[in-house]
């Protein structure tokens, strides 16, 4: 049995008056990967945040080991693309705690090398920002998650606005990161593209609808118990894919 | 005598002064600190909280003035309750800083207005508080930029990374474990001591051009943030230099010619053809 990393006991947090989540039960174990599904609006990024320790729960508890180290990679529509910050600068601000150099010393430049040319952006470390593609971008602010040390890492909608090809990409890094001893929780709202591709999803609408793998939680009806629609679950490839019920019909309709 | 050496003397003159000396220390410091201190500002899109930051001290400079307290204890205590004020609202409530800025700084310098309006003023001439004035400089002002100078430098010198990480992405800096609300605050303190060092020279109605032009001059000059700072810094020191030997020679107030240096910068800058996508307060992305 894998060491418990964080555990949220009983969670209820609300904003003003709605609970945003309620009386939610979750375990991250180390080597996790594990995506948070659900709906606009159902408690997505709340709970990474109250996991994370910055959104405070109004009953329950969230209990970290001592000591651990997490990292948070955002909502690309969350960054300032204009912020006047290249890639070295800054994956190396993310070692901000206790006294550090304002300057990145040359051992820290040595670990953001290798931690680019692991993450395939070798030879950016010069470059904007700005001036990276989608992917390019993303793996960036991995790297810096990755250079906080971080044992746990929380991806927001890591593949929010990226096309196919590039989200293959995030998903394959984040599995090879994750063989590697890092432990990932992330939310998606990509039910066939990224969520039916790792171990252990839960499906969220404010409270925990269902926990699993994919053949144990994307089965029609948690499915409709969280996204509020009916939805139809078929069989490729020896993978489940999920598809809108009305869509699914049309197709039965048009055949 | 050749032309040059008449120029030289012209310009060396006002040197001979005490007045004058302490005036040029102040205001190139005065710019350096500004410029600096901008950066963060600007990089917040808080631009406008060193326009209603000076105005709330203004209001907090005539009460203390009028209570016959320290004009410095007085409106550093002013400025800094308000600047504490902005930010807590902020961070509590769903209000844009501007509007938080516009709230609670015109009712910090309405107040002001209205104790003076009823009782009357004891402070410093009020055209020198608005406007700057080299004349008002003493050596009191000097140790105090000095002072402020070298707490703000070893500010950014210590916290450089957690300032840089707050102001770029202040949710995730939180998440990982920097206590944003103390910066957040040191850096509103040291806001607070930046226009309180350099109202006397610059004048409280011109202190916030010289927080962001320096600062929009450098951006559109680099996309690295360190060199961002030190470019700022020195825009700032040059136009505060250039600023108040103009302001001796063509007699007119400190603050507005030192702004009118920095906005030549700007004006360079600008002409000389910088791309577009450096431009401060454009969207960006490659998506």
């Amino acid at each position: 049995m894998n060491e418990v990393f964080i555990q949220a006991t009983s969670l209820t947090v609300t904003y003003g008056s709605e609970p945003v989540l309620r009386e939610v039960d979750l375990e991250v174990a180390e080597g996790d990967l594990l995506g948070i599904v659900g709906p606009s609006g159902s408690g997505k990024s709340t709970l990474l945040k109250a996991l994370l320790g910055s959104v405070a729960p109004l009953s329950g508890q969230v209990e970290r080991r001592a000591g651990l180290t997490v990292g948070l990679v955002p909502q690309v529509e969350h960054i300032d693309w204009s912020f006047p910050v290249t890639v070295a600068e800054c994956v190396g601000m993310a070692r901000a705690r206790g006294w550090r150099t304002p300057w990145i010393t040359r051992s820290e430049r040595a670990e953001i090398c290798e931690i680019t040319e692991r993450l395939g952006l070798g030879g950016l470390e010069g470059r904007h920002i700005r001036d990276l593609s989608g992917g390019q971008q993303q793996r960036v602010f991995l790297a810096r998650a990755l250079f906080t040390d971080a044992k746990v890492i929380f991806l927001d909608e890591p593949t929010s606005g990226l096309d196919v090809r590039t989200r293959h990409e995030v998903l394959h890094l984040l599995g090879e990161l994750n063989e590697q001893g890092l432990t990932i929780v992330l939310t998606t709202h990509d039910l066939n593209g990224i969520a039916a591709h790792l171990p252990r999803i839960v499906c969220l609408n404010t409270t925990v609808i269902g926990e699993g793998s994919p053949n144990e939680v994307l089965i029609p009806d948690v499915l409709e118990r969280t996204y509020g629609s009916p939805m139809r679950v078929l069989e490729h490839g020896g993978m489940r894919v999920v598809v809108d019920s009305p869509l699914f019909l049309l197709d039965e309709k048009s055949a | 005598m050749s032309g040059g050496a008449v120029l030289a003397i012209d310009f060396l003159k006002p040197f001979e002064f005490e007045f004058f000396r302490n005036g040029i220390i102040v205001a190139t410091l005065a710019g350096a600190l500004c410029g600096v201190v901008g950066s963060y500002v600007v990089l917040r899109n808080m631009s406008y909280i060193g326009h209603g930051l000076s105005h709330a001290i203004f209001g907090g400079y005539a009460v203390a003035g009028l209570l016959g307290i320290n004009l410095f204890l007085g409106a550093g205590a002013w400025g800094l309750l308000a600047a504490l004020t902005i930010g807590a609202i902020v961070r509590s409530r769903p209000i844009g800083s501007d509007a938080a800025i516009g709230v609670v700084t015109t009712a910090a310098f309405a107040f002001g207005l209205v104790i003076v309006q009823i009782y009357g003023s004891n402070g410093p001439n009020a055209d020198a508080l608005l406007f700057g004035n080299v004349l008002g400089v003493t050596l009191a002002d000097v140790w105090l930029i000095i002072g402020v100078s070298i707490c703000a430098l070893a500010f950014i010198f210590l916290g450089y990374r957690q300032l840089l990480f707050t102001t770029f992405d202040a949710e995730v800096a939180k998440a990982t474990g920097v206590n944003t609300g103390l910066i957040d605050g040191l850096l509103m303190v040291l806001l607070s001591a930046t226009v309180i060092s350099t109202m006397n020279v610059l004048g409280v109605t011109l202190i916030a051009a010289s927080l962001v032009v320096p600062a929009v001059v450098a951006r559109m000059l680099t996309d690295s943030f360190p060199r961002m700072l030190i470019l700022a810094g020195v825009i700032g020191a040059v136009s505060g230099f250039v600023g108040m030997n103009a302001s001796y020679h063509l007699d007119v107030a400190s603050g507005p010619t030192i702004v009118l240096t920095s906005a030549v910068f700007f004006i360079v800058a600008f002409a000389a053809g910088v791309p577009l996508r450096r431009r401060i307060g454009v969207a960006h992305g490659a998506h």
